[in-house]
């Protein structure tokens, strides 16, 4: 790891809570969840359905508010950040790769990659030849002009993640990046991301259910009721499932 | 941001055209009513605008409207031309009369009597003939779609000769003039004749029509002329005003094209509201996806504002064209009026802006209180 990261975490998250409803209706997604990620990490957060990884990933986005607890990332108190500073917290730190990949289906696979860089305030002449040449590195150079309806579940995944990429942010949140993609198009996808995303410099979570792609993990988190229940090491490549101790 | 947000509304080219379908269905009908209902009130005001040259109409004091002819005895004109300030004055005789036809029919024509030397408030536009013509013994100008009404599909016949008031009247000329409210043909003649065609009534004289000297303003030398003579004096622009006032406040003229705009209104901003509302509702996750990479909520509403102002603008421009389209080409039907001032564009602009407000209004609740973790819901 170069001298120049931080050793602190690069996420911290402290006793965070998140109920929704109110009242007897209140359910609890979030029972008090601790967790350090460190620079350069990438994890993944695993589960069942319903266990709070989203909630979670959500929260350290800075796209939800706890209920409790405390989050820095980045030395930088989400908890205590206006709404504003949190929008502009989210354009600047944070990548995006979705599961159903919430592409602008008006928007050319290259319009689509821009768009972090329009958002930030860069001119269309300046940000479209940016995302180009990184849909170029991800092998899209040919279909920079293509519709998301005229490209596979693959090609929009890879649009995504030049859309999640291309402002160089420091944390990249991938849920269920390859659920939607078959067994190839996933590797591929996993790929890109161990392989592109990853950086000394960036901590990279990934939401997943699909046990092909723990391989990629430096460290697997497993969720249960709200909770994190273990967190396993591995070295990137190891095969297996975690086991669930912490 | 914008430009995305324009992307956005017309990709979806179905409801982007079912938005500004909306808007020009609004549009088109409060610009074709508007105008329909200008046409309806300048028809009201036409013999007064036809008469030119003339700053001030001299009149009854009870006279509430250009129709509502009240006679004067014949000296009032003297007394007019007695008023310091008064350049000239002539008389003008307006009324109903009862044309019997060559096959004995009878027809309802309005009678302008001009004044003998001058013809002051005579057309200016001949088809056939000329004003000085009116000289010949008998001899009166019809207006031409007037002729056309009493005789249709048969060329013009100088000396035709029809009956008023069981005098022959020589038909020696044709005229072009603006569409009356009553749509009785019209027909002119020289004062003197004018009151023989008429009924006999002891008091005649309609209007005086009077001219400012240079430097005097025709409100100023109306208010003279009343202030002199008692008479009910009025600038062409406040008779013109008044002669509308009275039809905007004693006729359902108003209420009922009012009606039919508010309807337009509504039903525009039904249409447009709705699938406006649906187009925001359907792009929730697209808004959702924008807040999650960190724009901001005042981006967003400059966003769902532009693509309102977007459709606002398309819709006016083909609402308001298909009305002006409308009003070419019914140009030439006699019985339709239509008249589109620069008015009836900013009226017909603001209730579109009102429109587009009111739809993007209804829709931007829903994009500001969308959650950015709405993007992580599969």
């Amino acid at each position: 790891m170069p001298s120049s990261v931080p050793q602190s975490p690069a996420v911290q998250v402290r006793s965070v809570t998140r109920d929704f409803g109110s009242g007897d209706a209140v359910a609890r997604a979030l029972r008090g969840v601790d967790l350090d990620i460190p620079h350069g990490e990438l994890l993944m957060l695993v589960g069942p359905s319903g266990c709070g990884k989203t909630t979670l990933v959500s929260i350290i986005a800075g796209t939800l508010q706890p209920s409790g607890g405390e989050v820095q990332v980045f030395g930088e108190d989400l908890v205590a950040m206006s709404p504003p500073a949190r929008v502009r917290f989210r354009r600047t730190n944070v990548g995006f790769i979705f599961q159903s990949f919430n592409l602008l289906p008006a928007l050319t696979a290259v319009e689509n990659a821009a768009v972090p860089l329009i958002i930030a305030g860069w001119s269309r002449a300046r940000a479209l030849p940016a995302a180009a040449a990184l849909l170029d590195r991800l092998g899209l150079g040919s279909r920079l002009t293509n519709l998301p309806s005229e490209l596979s579940g693959g090609q929009q995944q890879r649009v995504a993640i030049a859309r999640a990429l291309v402002h160089e942010p420091r944390l990249l949140i991938c849920d269920e990046p390859t659920s939607a993609l078959d067994a190839e198009n996933g590797r591929i996808t996993m790929e890109l991301i161990s392989g592109i995303a990853v950086q000394p410099d960036r901590v990279v979570i990934v939401v997943t259910h699909d046990q092909r792609v723990y391989p990629y993990a430096d460290r697997i988190a497993t969720m249960e009721d709200g909770q994190i229940v273990s967190i396993e090491a591995r070295r990137r490549g190891e095969i297996g499932a975690p086991s669930h101790h912490k | 941001m914008l430009w995305i947000a324009w992307k956005m509304l017309i990709g979806n080219r179905a409801k982007y055209l079912g938005i500004v379908f909306g808007v020009a269905f609004a549009a088109l009908l409060i610009a074709q009513q508007s105008s329909i209902f200008c046409g309806l009130m300048a028809l009201t005001v036409s013999q007064i605008l036809d008469v030119e040259g003339a700053g001030v109409w001299a009149m009854d004091p009870k006279v509430k409207y250009v129709d509502d002819v009240k006679p004067m005895a014949d000296t009032h004109l003297y007394r007019v031309r007695g008023v310091a300030g008064v350049d000239w004055a002539v008389r003008l005789y307006k009324g109903i009369a009862r044309a019997r036809l060559e096959g004995g029919s009878y027809e309802q024509v309005i009678l302008l009597g001009l004044d003998d030397a001058t013809f002051i408030g005579a057309p200016l536009n001949m088809i056939e003939g000329s004003i000085d013509d009116l000289r010949s013994p008998d001899a009166v100008i019809m207006d031409v779609v007037g002729y056309r009404k009493l005789w249709p599909d048969e060329p013009f016949q100088r000396g035709r000769v029809i009956e008023m008031n069981d005098r022959r009247a020589v038909i020696v000329g044709l005229a072009k003039v603006r569409k009356t409210f009553q749509s009785f043909p019209v027909v002119y003649t020289r004062y003197s004749q004018a009151v023989r065609f008429a009924p006999p009534e002891r008091k005649v004289l309609s209007f005086v029509l009077a001219e400012p000297a240079p430097g005097i303003s025709p409100a100023e030398l109306a208010r003279r002329i009343s202030a002199q003579t008692g008479l009910q004096a009025l600038s062409r622009d406040d008779f013109l005003a008044k002669t509308i006032r009275y039809y905007l406040l004693n006729t359902g003229i108003p209420i009922n094209f009012g009606i039919t705009v508010g309807l337009g209104f509504l039903v525009g901003t039904a249409i447009a509201g709705q699938t406006f509302y649906l187009f925001i509702v359907e792009n929730l996750r697209q808004f959702g996806a924008l807040k999650a990479m960190g724009t901001g909520n005042g981006t967003i509403l400059l966003m769902v504002l532009a693509q309102a102002l977007h459709v606002g603008l398309v819709g006016l421009g083909v609402g308001v064209g298909l009305a002006a389209l409308f009003g070419w080409a019914t140009r030439s039907f006699s019985k339709l009026s239509f008249y589109m001032p620069w008015q009836v564009l900013l009226i017909t602009g603001v209730a579109v802006f009102l429109i587009v407000l009111l739809a993007s209004l209804l829709s931007i609740r829903r994009v500001f209180v969308v959650d950015p973790a709405i993007v992580f819901r599969g």
